[in-house]
Parts: structure tokens; sequence; C-alpha cells
């Protein structure tokens, strides 16, 4: 049998993934039906007033939308671990950590990107200023995937516990605070009328770190919740 | 060299060894946290500016300075259990991360009563403070994951996993929390300005650091050995120790 | 002594509550940290010692010899 080259290899695993995905149109909608309805409780619980509102925007943005990547990258591993397929994974000959890449990349994708996408609807719904909204979208679309990747750790260290969904927030809510300081300040600079610029390249680095070094350590927590 | 690391890995003779250092270091650690306390709480003059509220320093500091150490011993450790696969390493781990969460925790309780008579408040959210809040939190992580795990050996794996991961974050976390707080900062608080510490003051304080480390080693030790017991409890060193009813 | 009289010190010129029980919180929790593993491998071995005695000097599913 021919083996598949690593990059043949995974594609195949982010198409996979996809497919699998938007067979279940209705698990791609939940985290951003989850975002949309907490951005509906900011105003009753802080009140309707537009000033406020739009003052605390460029939080309540983020961290609902960090909150919204919390609850999918649990999933990330779950359903593969659980049919063993998961196990084949690490058995194949391609490197682990393009094959996790690929993952990741997939969860991203149906998540992360399409919250930065849908963003601006919901920043106009809390009062956004317009000018602010390119640097929420595109924090968002950088920040989103550097989540994913410090997720997916989160996610391969308690894949194989019968009680990982709130362990897995304990782990690595405190790793997404610099993405969180780093998003939110983007969008505040341009509210302030600062360019966003050197935000964003802050938060790039952090995506090229991330990305330089979380499949690893992804691969790492993956081998041993097999093990377990 | 090599057998003196074989010898690490030997849970006898590391048990053994622990013994006889507790034997002499506990007593020494002992004597030097209340000596430097009653030196830095009686017998220093009180600091100009915030009077005698400024000897909770002497435990503030110290606490603070060993937490951190603290988790960059975890790593290391962490990463010593996972390239050499040094079982007692991943013991060390283990018990280093409650240890640090009690100094985290005495670091923060202390500096919230320190910032009660000089800042007016409890709390604040100053860029220290909050580093030391999230440390607080990536060191009680690492005990949820740790207890998670049913098998104790691959739970010592994911924590040592998570703790490197830690490690790589926590100069990003520090750095940002600090740049968030500079663009944040509120202008009512002044915090310590350029004054340097008097040698009177210091002194204590220095002491209080080294025995603030004396204390984590003792910690340390005395917890591997009640978790090299209980992961040896099948082996027949062990067996004598029970059976002779002693434990050092 | 810096303090002219005991009283002083605890006093500290109303600053003595925060700094007494800054100083007594950390006390519990340096004697916490020190005694609790201590406390773990007494009772263990306890235990161990009761699970040999019990069943004739052999500890269950004790196999290897080291």
């Amino acid at each position: 049998m021919r083996v598949a080259g690593s990059a043949a290899f995974c594609a195949r695993l982010l198409r996979r993934q996809l497919v699998l995905g938007l067979r279940r149109p209705v698990e791609i909608g939940n985290p951003l039906l989850f975002f949309a309805m907490v951005i509906a409780l900011f105003p009753l619980g802080l009140g309707p007033a537009p000033d406020t509102l739009a003052a605390f925007a460029p939080g309540i943005l983020w961290i609902v939308a960090l909150l919204s990547n919390l609850l999918t990258s649990e999933g990330v591993f779950r359903s593969d671990f659980e049919d063993g397929s998961l196990e084949q994974l690490l058995l194949a000959p391609q490197p682990l950590y393009l094959s996790v890449l690929a993952y990741v990349l997939a969860q991203w994708l149906l998540t992360g990107f399409l919250l930065g996408l849908l963003s601006p609807l919901f920043a106009l719904m809390l009062g956004l200023e317009t000018g602010a909204i390119p640097a929420l979208a595109s924090s968002l679309l950088l920040g989103t995937a550097v989540l994913s990747l410090v997720g997916g750790i989160g996610a391969a260290l308690t894949v194989g516990l019968r009680r990982g969904g709130m362990l897995i927030s304990l782990l690595i809510l405190p790793f997404y605070m610099p993405v969180l300081i780093f998003g939110s300040g983007a969008v505040q600079a341009a509210l302030a009328g600062a360019p966003a610029g050197p935000y964003l390249a802050l938060l790039g680095a952090m995506l090229c770190l991330a990305v330089a070094l979380a499949p690893f350590a992804i691969a790492a927590g993956l081998r041993i919740s097999v093990d377990a | 060299m090599w057998s003196l690391f074989h010898k690490f890995g030997s849970p006898p003779w590391l048990y053994r060894l622990s013994g006889s250092i507790l034997r002499w270091l506990l007593p020494i650690t002992v004597i030097a946290l209340v000596a430097g306390a009653v030196w830095g709480v009686l017998f220093t003059p009180p600091d100009f500016r915030q009077g005698n509220s400024y000897r909770i320093i002497y435990i503030h500091v110290p606490a603070a300075v060993v937490a951190l150490a603290g988790y960059y011993v975890m790593a290391i450790a962490g990463a010593v259990s996972l390239i050499w696969r040094m079982k007692m390493a991943d013991v060390a781990m283990r018990a280093c991360a409650p240890i640090g969460a009690a100094l985290t925790f005495i670091a923060l309780v202390t500096g919230s009563i320190w910032g009660k008579p000089t800042w007016g408040t409890w709390w604040v959210w100053d860029a220290r403070i909050t580093s030391m809040l999230i440390l607080f939190f990536l060191y009680l992580g690492v005990v949820a994951l740790y207890e998670a795990y049913e098998n104790k050996e691959l739970a010592a794996k994911a924590c040592a996993v998570l703790s490197l991961v830690g490690t790589v974050n926590i100069p990003i976390i520090y750095k940002s929390v600090d740049w968030w707080y500079s663009l944040h900062q509120p202008a009512s608080i002044k915090f310590t300005g350029g004054t340097t510490i008097d040698p009177s003051m210091l002194y204590p304080l220095l002491l209080m650091i080294v025995a603030f480390y004396a204390l984590f080693t003792c910690a340390l030790l005395l917890n591997m050995r009640a978790e090299i017991l209980q992961r040896e409890q099948r082996t027949a060193w062990v067996r004598r120790l029970a059976a002779a009813g002693e434990s050092d | 002594m810096y303090f002219e009289s005991m009283a002083a010190a605890l006093q500290m010129e109303g600053h003595g509550a925060f700094v007494w029980s800054a100083y007594l919180i950390t006390l519990g929790a340096i004697v916490l940290i020190l005694y609790a593993p201590r406390r773990r491998e007494k009772r263990f071995l306890r235990q161990l010692e009761g699970q040999i005695r019990r069943s004739g000097g052999k500890v269950p599913g004790a196999a290897k010899e080291v």
C-alpha cells in the first residue's frame, strides 16, 4: 500500500474534519448562537444605555468570543478519541505535528473564523463605532487562531477524562489572558483613534509562536491521553 | 555523574536521603523563619512613609519570590521526567504544585492586607497582583489536572506538559499584564517610588527570602516522601518500613 | 527592640491588626504545608502496617522485590 505524503495526508484530514463539521450544521451554529445569546445578556445586565454598552463593547465582544471558543475546543478530539481513530492517527507514519495542526485549523475555520466574520454584526448591536470594526474583526481572526491552538492543548490533555469540560477551562483560561489583553487592546486603540497595527502585530507574533510550539504540546497530550 | 543520576531515580535511596536532609534542614528552616520574622517585626525601624504596615514585606516578598521560582522548579522537574522518564522527577513536580499554590496564596493575602492601610483598599488590579493571581490559577490548574487522572504516572506526565506550556507562557503573561496595566493605570495610586531599601531593613528581608527557599525545599521533600511511599507501596522496602513501624 | 513595650508592638500605631493578622495567616499556611504531607505519610504507613499484620506478614499484591 502506498503511504500518503504528509501534505496530502493533512489536506485529507482537514477535509475530513470540515466535511464532518458541515454535515452537522447545528454544531457549527451552536457557538455562534452562544455568542449572540451572551451578547444579549450584557444589555440586560448592564442596562441598555448606549454609551455604557459602547464603552464596554470591545471587552464584551472579546470575552464572549473567548468563551465560545473555549466551549468548542473541548470537543476537537472527543469523537475521534471515542471511536479509536485518534489511536490510528498516533500510529500513522506522517508527522503528528502536521496532522494535529490540521485538526486545529479545521476547528478554527468552523468557529473562530466564522465568529470573526460575523462579529461586525454583533458589534453594531452593541453600538461599537464603525471605525473600530475592522480592528475588531481582524483581531478576532488572528486571536481566535491562537485561542484554538492553546485550547487544543487543553483538549488533548483532558480528552481521556470523563469530567473534562470544567477542567479544560481551568487549565487554559490563564493562557488565554494575553490574547484577551491585546485583542481588546486593538479595538480600544481603534476607538481612541490610535493605530491598531501594533496590537495586531503582537497577536500575529503570538500566533507564530503558538503555531510553532502548541502542536508539540498537543501531540504530547494526545499520546498521554491515549495511554490512559 | 551518571551513577548519581541513577541514584536520584531510586526511590528508597531518595527516601532515606530526604530523611537525613530533613533532620537538620527542618529545624534550621524553622529557626531562620522565626528569627527573620522577629527581627523584621520587632527590631527594624518603621518605614518613613508607610509606618509599621511595611513590616508585612518580610513575608510578602519572600513568599512571592519563592512562589515564582517554584513554578520553574516544577517545570524543570516536569521536563526531566518527560525527557529522561525519571519517575522521581515527576514525584518532585507533583509535590511543587500545592506548595507553590500555598505560597502564592500567602503572597496574595498578605499583599491584600498590606494594601488596606497603604492604598486604602484590599485589592487593586495592579500588574503584579494580577500576574500573581494568574500564577495562583496556573498552580491550581496543575493540581486539578493531576487529581483528574486515575493513573498517577500519566497524571504526572500530563502535568509536566501543562507546566512546560506554562513556562513558555509565563513571560508572555507577565509582559502582557504589565503592559495592560500601564495602559489602564489609575492615577490615584502611587506605588513604591525609587527609594532604595535601607540595610537595616534589607538584611532581615534577605534572611527571610533564604528561609522561604529552605521552607520550600522542606515542604517539597516532605511531599515527595509521602508520594514515594504511596507509589512504591507494593515493593519490599516499603513493606519492611511499614512493618518496622517507623518512618525514617 | 524598636518598640518600647509589648503593647506598643501589638498596636504598631494602628497598623498592628494588619501586620499581625498577615503573620498569623502566613503561620497557619506554613504549618499546613509542612504538617499535611507528614500526616499523609504517617497515616499511610500505619494503614500499610495494619494490612501487613492482618495478612500475616504479607501485603496483598506485593510481588516485586527491590
